[in-house]
């Protein structure tokens, strides 16, 4: 069947068979291979991307159920080459290691960042609890949400990774 | 040390930011399954469910008939040999009439979708005639045990290797003890959870084939499916795809899963991707060795240790792989990073009809350590002593012996470790803390506990043919640097850290360097990316690349500035004496191109002499050695049996820390793997099956898992042979902190944790004093 949806800020139509995941649906058909799968079960949140604006693991959400919908994946966040603060932070904070879980870890934060541009360490490490990194121990990746935060507060110690002030 | 390495460095000991860390958080870094090629195939393993059994039929009709398979493939499809080289030559690629343990491949298929070809494989009809298994490596070595290990693989029965240490005379030395403490202690398996599974593709090319893959070493997977396909090695292409974490784990399983992909492309000439999914991966590929390990240690009354005996027992699985080499690491990590005279160790990896285990960060030391680090807190407690000023006495220092008889001649910084650590953690105060919260508290304990370990820094006498690195440093026309090296990065840092060697040996900025994709055609052989040896020995590599060019360079620019002598640093040349006259190293690259200079160096390096006698167990075993001292704060809960790790210190002398940003990311990471050894992960297995395979059943550390924050240290005691003074770390972190939690969790109990995981059924065994 045909579904219609926005993904990244475009309109998308897409044919899709019954019982296609929203997952191969962006990696397979749609060739945004940003999105990662790391368990395909729900446990590692490799694939998360926003659905309206909320985080959705896109291995178990059916393709079918984003019809009408907003859709972000990783791409759409540094569309027109700039990057997003979150992926600055990330860099600046040495949050990254193998990369496979950062996506999904950029996603999350996003989401965590727009309903809460406040957060505590511990909300940090709270919220992105359902998101596995094997490589860092998280503190990176926790210390780049609490920057990232700076960033889009507009908090004048905000230092770009080139070390200059916006 | 020579000239270069001595001078103050700008780039070696800076932060730099990971050179591939944008392509990273914009989604653009390619990984194994985000690559397709047209016509491409998926592949599907039909694998053995049985432990132990004859084949006596192989009925592929259905899978054969189904109208999306391609291609099917038995042994006797296999072009070349059936087997995975790896270090003995004892696993078939492809099990013939007899299947040692539960996933052994046994036939592949191809289909032209990854549903076809799963829904294919379930159409295989397999007959079996069972064999008596064996699971456990105690009741595998026992007289009358199933025969598991194929015998020209094995020393004696089940027993792939037994190797030894002797030193002094232990009878004496226990003689000479005032106190003796002694335990079993026990661990299970422990899985590598890389977020990306393993995955490779192989492409057909013009009489060869590529393979392109998540790995850690290439020429280990260029040489297995040079094998399978009876082809020369110039004929097999390796490229290493973005990879998604290894901890060990892709260090020779990938032979396996390129070689399978490798036969079903040759057959059907076709591109082939063979990607597995979590629970693929969890069930049939390398894990960490569970194991046995027996343990004595004797003491003098002021804590002087006086003799050691250890006997332990890895439980290896059905094949060799990497077991052997695995087994000498634990062998001469058994006895720990202290002074001992008498020393008596005899280990054992046992064949079972279990999946075959692997390397795993720390590669067969970490077991040990949980025995000797508990031992010295059991001794401790026994004299009354503080385990911490325990440590600090018998501690390696410079001009000791080790317990294989090697001098320890330089960069030995055990000991300013263990002091940085008793600082940083104010280790009275904090030790008095915990005390005073366990009066005040009725259900809730903490402790606070100490380890002390020593990693010798790369392949060591086992595998010195390994232990070589080239490289090849080009200036581009334009001043930009390509270098190109055979050591893959999985997310440690090694592109970053040796773009940075080679950046500060040639004078320019991190930025202007790039390192090349490793592709197995292109790039020096650098041998394995293991063993916590890329920046020592690659980066020695780069480093002798990157001087040779940088004298050339300064050669044209003296005739380029017709000067007697010039300067080069940060992308900038000039004559000495005329600084206001610099020039971009862009001009000087433009000129040389012009004037037909030679652009490029290769670089060479081996690590320095090691040796070693089987019988005694006695030698230089490694070339040099990296410490660290770990200090956890655990808290108990006395009602639920959770433990939550609350505090953290940390402190390594790996030398000359080259990057600081990324080595505490990787302190950071090994504690938190160190922290699900020591109390999360627990691999079930029934009958010889991985039971649960994926993350509700197997749980690593979440971000709730671990402490807050950590403090990380380095103190840098330089090695003479490393580049800019620097020594191994990746593997260090995880070695180091599952003991520290371990004796920690023992102090806050009261009780002595002899088996990981510590999971709360055990630690509130541990509470009511049951062992
Ligand atoms: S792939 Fe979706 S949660 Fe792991
Ligand atoms: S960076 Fe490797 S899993 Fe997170």
């Amino acid at each position: 069947m045909s579904i219609n949806f926005r993904l990244n800020g475009r309109e998308v139509e897409v044919d899709v068979p019954p019982g296609r995941r929203l997952l191969n649906l962006l990696r397979e058909d749609l060739g945004l291979t940003g999105t990662k799968e790391g368990c395909g079960e729900g446990e590692c949140g490799a694939c998360t991307v926003l659905v309206d604006g909320r985080p959705r693991l896109a291995c178990l959400t059916a393709a079918i159920q984003v019809e009408g919908k907003e859709v972000l994946t990783v791409e759409g966040l540094s569309a027109g080459g700039k990057l997003h603060p979150m992926q600055e932070a990330l860099i600046k904070a040495a949050g990254v290691q193998c990369g496979f879980c950062t996506p999904g870890f950029v996603m999350a934060a996003y989401a965590l960042l727009s309903e809460n541009p406040h957060p505590t360490r511990q909300e940090v490490r709270e919220f992105l609890s359902g998101n596995l990194c094997r490589c860092t121990g998280y503190e990176g990746i926790v210390e780049a949400v609490l920057l990232a935060a700076k960033y889009l507060r507009g908090d004048p110690s905000r230092v770009t990774p080139d070390g200059k002030t916006p | 040390m020579d000239e270069i390495t001595q001078a103050p460095t700008r780039i070696v000991g800076g932060s730099a930011s990971r050179l591939d860390a944008a392509a990273k958080v914009t989604g653009q870094a390619r990984y194994a399954d985000d690559l397709s090629f047209p016509g491409m195939l998926y592949v599907k393993v039909i694998r053995s469910d049985r432990p132990h059994a004859r084949v006596t039929a192989l009925d592929l009709s259905r899978v054969e008939a189904h109208p999306q398979v391609v291609c099917v493939v038995t042994p006797g499809d296999i072009p070349g040999e059936n087997v995975v080289p790896i270090i003995y030559r004892d696993m078939p690629l492809l099990a013939e009439g007899r299947v040692r343990y539960v996933g052994e491949p046994l036939a592949l298929l191809a289909a032209r979708t990854p549903e076809a070809a799963e829904e294919a494989a379930r159409l295989a009809r397999v007959t079996y005639e069972d064999l008596p298994a064996v699971l456990d490596p105690l009741e595998a070595i026992r007289e009358g045990a199933p025969q598991v290990a194929v015998p020209q693989a094995a020393e004696a029965g089940n027993i792939f290797n037994h190797m030894v240490i002797r030193k002094g005379d232990v009878g004496q030395g226990f003689s000479q003890a005032d106190v003796v403490v002694e335990g079993e202690y026990r661990v299970g398996y422990q899985e590598h959870a890389y977020l990306e599974p393993q995955g490779v593709i192989a492409v057909p090319e013009e009489g060869g084939m590529a393979i392109y893959g998540t790995l850690q070493c290439p020429y280990y997977v260029q040489n297995a499916v040079a094998a399978v396909l009876g082809l020369p090695l110039s004929k097999v292409r390796v490229v290493q795809t973005a990879t998604g974490g290894g901890f060990g784990g892709k260090e020779d399983v990938p032979s396996q899963l390129a070689a399978l992909a490798a036969v079903v492309a040759a057959k059907s000439g076709r591109p082939t991707k063979l990607v597995y999914d979590r629970a693929e991966d969890i069930i049939s590929t390398s894990k960490r060795h569970p194991g046995v390990i027996r343990y004595r240690t004797g003491a003098k009354r002021d804590g002087t240790l006086v003799a050691v005996e250890v006997e332990f027992y890895y439980n290896a699985g059905a094949y060799q792989t990497l077991s052997s080499a695995v087994l000498w690491r634990g062998l001469v990590h058994a006895p720990g990073p202290y002074r001992i005279p008498n020393v008596k160790v005899d280990a054992y990896s046992v064949a079972t009809n279990t999946v075959p285990c692997g390397a795993f960060r720390g590669f067969g030391s970490p077991q040990v350590i949980f025995a000797h680090e508990s031992q010295m807190d059991e001794l401790a407690n026994r004299l009354g002593m503080d385990p911490l000023e325990l440590r600090k006495k018998n501690a390696l220092r410079e001009g000791d012996e080790t317990a294989t008889g090697q001098r320890l001649t330089e960069s030995v910084g055990l000991l300013a470790a263990i002091e940085r650590a008793r600082e940083l953690s104010d280790w009275e105060n904090l030790r008095r803390e915990a005390e005073e919260f366990n009066r005040r508290e009725r259900f809730r304990r903490r402790g606070v506990g100490v380890s002390t370990v020593m990693y010798g820094v790369g392949m060591g006498a086992k595998a010195p043919l390994l232990d070589k690195a080239g490289a090849y440093v080009k200036l581009e026309a334009d001043g930009s640097v390509t270098v190109a090296v055979g050591n893959t990065e999985m997310g440690q840092g090694a592109i970053t850290v040796l773009g940075q060697i080679a950046a500060e040996a040639l004078g320019v900025r991190l930025s202007d360097v790039q390192l090349a994709p490793v592709d197995t055609s292109r790039v020096p052989d650098s041998g394995p990316t293991v063993a916590s040896r890329t920046t020592t020995v690659a980066g020695a590599a780069v480093l002798d690349a990157a001087s040779q060019l940088r004298a050339r360079v300064e050669a044209a620019a003296r005739e380029f500035f017709g000067s007697q002598r010039v300067e080069i640093a940060d992308g900038k040349v000039w004559p000495k004496d005329r600084p206001r006259d610099a020039k971009p190293l862009s001009e000087v690259a433009r000129w040389m191109w012009a004037h037909n200079w030679d652009l490029g160096a290769t670089g060479w390096a081996q690590g320095a002499p090691v040796d070693w006698d089987p019988k005694t167990g006695q030698g230089n075993a490694y070339f040099v050695y990296a410490y660290a001292c770990h200090i956890a704060e655990v808290e108990v809960d006395l009602l639920t049996g959770e433990t939550h790790v609350t505090r953290f210190w940390a402190v390594h002398d790996s030398g000359k820390i080259v990057n600081p940003a990324l080595a505490r990311g990787q302190v950071a990471g090994g504690i938190a793997q160190g922290i699900g050894y020591a109390l999360m992960e627990e691999l079930r297995s029934e009958d010889g099956r991985i039971v649960a395979p994926s993350f509700t059943g197997y749980h690593i550390p979440t971000a709730m898992d671990v402490p807050g924050q950590y403090v990380i240290e380095f103190v840098e005691a330089p090695y003479s042979g490393g580049p800019y003074g620097a020594k191994g770390l990746g593997e260090v972190p995880l070695m180091a902190a599952h003991a520290a939690v371990a004796n920690a969790l023992s102090r806050a109990t009261g009780g002595r944790l002899r088996e990981y995981p510590a999971i709360p059924e055990r630690v509130l065994g541990l509470v009511r004093g049951e062992r």
